[in-house]
């Protein structure tokens, strides 16, 4: 069994709650850090637990800390990122919803590192009875004295809010988050500044995900090195799997980093292999943006090495046979999938979450999900494969956000890895064993089931 | 000219508001703007209508086209009538991959309404909806507050039907406070 650090207690009845999560060992972390520690102590300790963003960029958290600006008499912010819309990521929902207090746990620790004397958690608007489940132990948080005026007695002052957003996977992006929390529409801001120098407000401000923030508990409680002694290389600790698809066990899973791909999709600790004894066809390993892999580049690299669970192994190879950890949304794909289909739905996803500041974004994810449309029902010639290729090509590097990169990746890499699949597609329709969905996209009269 | 429908918040929704405006600092009250059509949604009818986003505004001293050009950017702000309840169906990737689309063409069938459309008795709006971060537990649809999940035809029947009973979603209030598990 891999070592749990943020789930460790996410089964016992009533972790929701303050009384039990702290019969667990619940806010010792605060107190020792309030007793016994410096703000700068606790940034240390981050830097030395090797942890790394766990949203989808994978910058390393106490790089991040360290780099904001601390200006006399300027307020400096904490915002915690939970606008999880990342198609295929589930994690940060489930651990707000189970152990909610870890979170604010967290946000009162980096809050007191960084200097902070207000903060938001900003949730996707959708999970709004997740932000009611933050919200009561919020509630419960402040009438135990752990928020408010000298929490536990050492002077600190802290108010924690949850703010809903309304729906826009945009505000995931950090400076569109801010926008957003300013009351705005979710335009992503050129950078720089950087939220590190001027953020929400125009003030100092640290953006960090769920996790990311959850992590810095057992960092601060255990040390930054006993967590660093986990994990493989410069992937430190663990890391919360959304694991979905076509799979016998979906769910969240936390592991420790460098566990193999093959033993994450087969083991009965964890996916409990491909549903309905049927075969892998391929995984989208970190989230709807980062590459598809086909069965052979996912469970090994190019040259051979079992493939891992870590930053490293799953982007060794580059674009061209590797892909990326990303957020960590694990989509597994069986033998019967279509690619074609699959990708549509992304492309679709994209368009409709485009902002639409930058035109290689707002047009091009416009074009690629048509010419997408267009080939699912039936019209597509083999030129649309190559202008869905150029089209791609591009976007990237040419726009204000990650979003329009987000986009062209998993077109390229569908293409990279599936061109004959899409060649097929054009020339005899969707393949065989999807045909029902080849009638029915078609609006063609078939059996239903 | 018909004279020009003026809405106001009841007073204990104002009540909430002012709460929510409190957590920003000095002068950076328009930061309630999203929670405060979120508001504004559930009081009056489900939609944001002109004079609905007119009462925003005016509650937090902007103009009117800031909470315009807000509401019409998130896609949980409905600019349109709705019915009681919205059925959201997610369409991304992994719901899709578990048969998303049968339970949209199921529940046009049963409910007699296109994707997009709204019953005739105003009880039902059926949409579909990007990643709701229920990928493990798909295929799922939002109604109200609440997530409906590892949904098959027969429960999707079930809850079309339990819903039509009830006669609204459940939405999660300070009076009702989510009790899961
Ligand atoms: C289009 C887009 C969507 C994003 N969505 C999220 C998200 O939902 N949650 C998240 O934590 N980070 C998201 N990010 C990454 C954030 O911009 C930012 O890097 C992250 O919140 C930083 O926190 P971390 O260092 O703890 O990962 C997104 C980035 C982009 C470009
Ligand atoms: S890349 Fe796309 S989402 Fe990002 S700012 Fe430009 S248009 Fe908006
Ligand atoms: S793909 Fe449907 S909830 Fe994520």
């Amino acid at each position: 069994m891999g070592k749990k650090i943020l789930l460790a207690n996410d089964h016992i009845e009533g972790i929701r709650f303050l009384d039990t999560y702290r019969k667990h060992g619940g806010y010792a972390s605060l107190e020792k850090a309030l007793k016994s520690m410096t703000p700068e102590q606790i940034v240390e300790e981050v830097k030395t637990s090797g942890l790394r963003g766990r949203g989808g960029a994978g910058f390393p958290t106490g790089m991040k800390w360290s780099f904001l600006a601390k200006p006399e008499g300027v307020p400096r912010y904490v915002v915690c990122n939970a606008d999880e819309s990342e198609p295929g990521t589930f994690k940060d929902r489930y651990l707000m919803e189970r152990i909610p207090h870890l979170l604010i746990e967290g946000m009162i620790l980096s809050s007191y590192a960084l200097g902070a004397k207000t903060s938001y958690i900003y949730i996707r608007g959708e999970y709004f009875y997740v932000a009611r489940i933050l919200e009561q132990a919020i509630d419960e948080a402040y009438a135990a004295g752990l928020l408010g005026k000298n929490i536990l007695n050492s002077g600190f002052d802290l108010d924690l809010y949850v703010q809903i957003g309304a729906g826009a996977y945009i505000c995931g992006e950090e400076t569109a988050l801010l926008e957003s929390l300013e009351g705005k529409r979710g335009n992503p801001r050129i950078k720089p500044p950087f939220p590190a120098i001027a953020g929400l407000y125009g003030c100092p401000t640290v953006v960090n995900n769920v996790e990311t923030i959850a992590a810095v508990v057992p960092i601060v409680n255990e040390g930054g090195a006993a967590y660093a002694a986990i994990g493989v290389g410069n992937s430190k600790g663990t890391k919360l799997i959304s694991a979905s698809g076509h799979i016998n066990k979906p769910g969240v899973y936390e592991i420790e980093l460098g566990v193999p791909v093959e033993e994450f999709i087969y083991s009965d600790e964890y996916c409990g292999g491909i549903r309905n004894g049927k075969k892998l066809k391929a995984v989208v390993a970190g989230g709807s943006s980062v590459p598809i892999l086909p069965t052979e580049l996912i469970l090994n690299t190019a040259a051979g090495e079992p493939r891992l669970m870590s930053y490293e192994s799953l982007g060794d190879g580059g674009f061209a046979t590797g892909t990326m950890l990303g957020s960590g949304g694990f989509i597994v794909m069986d033998e019967d999938t279509s690619i074609v289909k699959n990708l549509y739905t992304f492309a679709r996803f994209y368009h409709h979450e485009s902002c639409g500041q930058c035109s290689p974004c707002r047009e091009g994810t416009g074009w690629m999900e048509k010419i997408l449309h267009k080939i699912l029902h039936g019209h597509g010639t083999l030129a649309d494969v190559d202008l869905l290729w150029d089209i791609q090509s591009k976007i990237e590097g040419k726009t204000i956000c990650p979003l329009g990169e987000a986009a062209a990746w998993p077109v390229a890499a569908a293409i990279r890895h599936f061109r004959k699949e899409f060649e097929d597609f054009i020339r005899n329709g969707e393949h065989v064993n999807d045909v029902k969905h080849y009638y029915r996209l078609n609006n063609l009269t078939a059996p239903i089931n | 000219m018909s004279e020009k429908t003026i809405l106001k918040f009841s007073d204990e929704t104002a009540a909430i508001a002012k709460k929510i405006v409190a957590r920003y600092p000095e002068g950076r009250h328009k930061s309630a703007l999203i929670p405060l059509l979120h508001l504004a949604q559930a009081e009056f009818d489900g939609w944001l209508s002109v004079p609905a986003m007119d009462c925003v505004a005016e509650f937090l001293s902007i103009q009117p086209i800031e909470a315009y050009e807000v509401a019409s950017f998130y896609s949980m702000f409905n600019l349109k009538p709705v019915g009681k309840c919205t059925l959201e169906v997610c369409r991304t990737s992994s719901c899709w991959l578990n048969g998303a689309e049968d339970i949209v063409r199921h529940l046009e069938k049963k409910l007699g309404i296109k994707e997009g459309q709204t019953t005739a008795d105003g009880m039902f709006t059926l949409k579909t909806v990007e990643c709701l971060g229920s990928c493990g537990t798909a295929p799922m649809l939002q109604c109200g507050g609440d997530y409906y999940e590892n949904l098959t035809l027969e429960k999707t029947d079930k809850l079309v039907d339990s819903l039509r009973a009830e006669g609204k979603a459940r939405v999660y209030t300070n009076d009702n406070p989510v009790n899961i598990d």
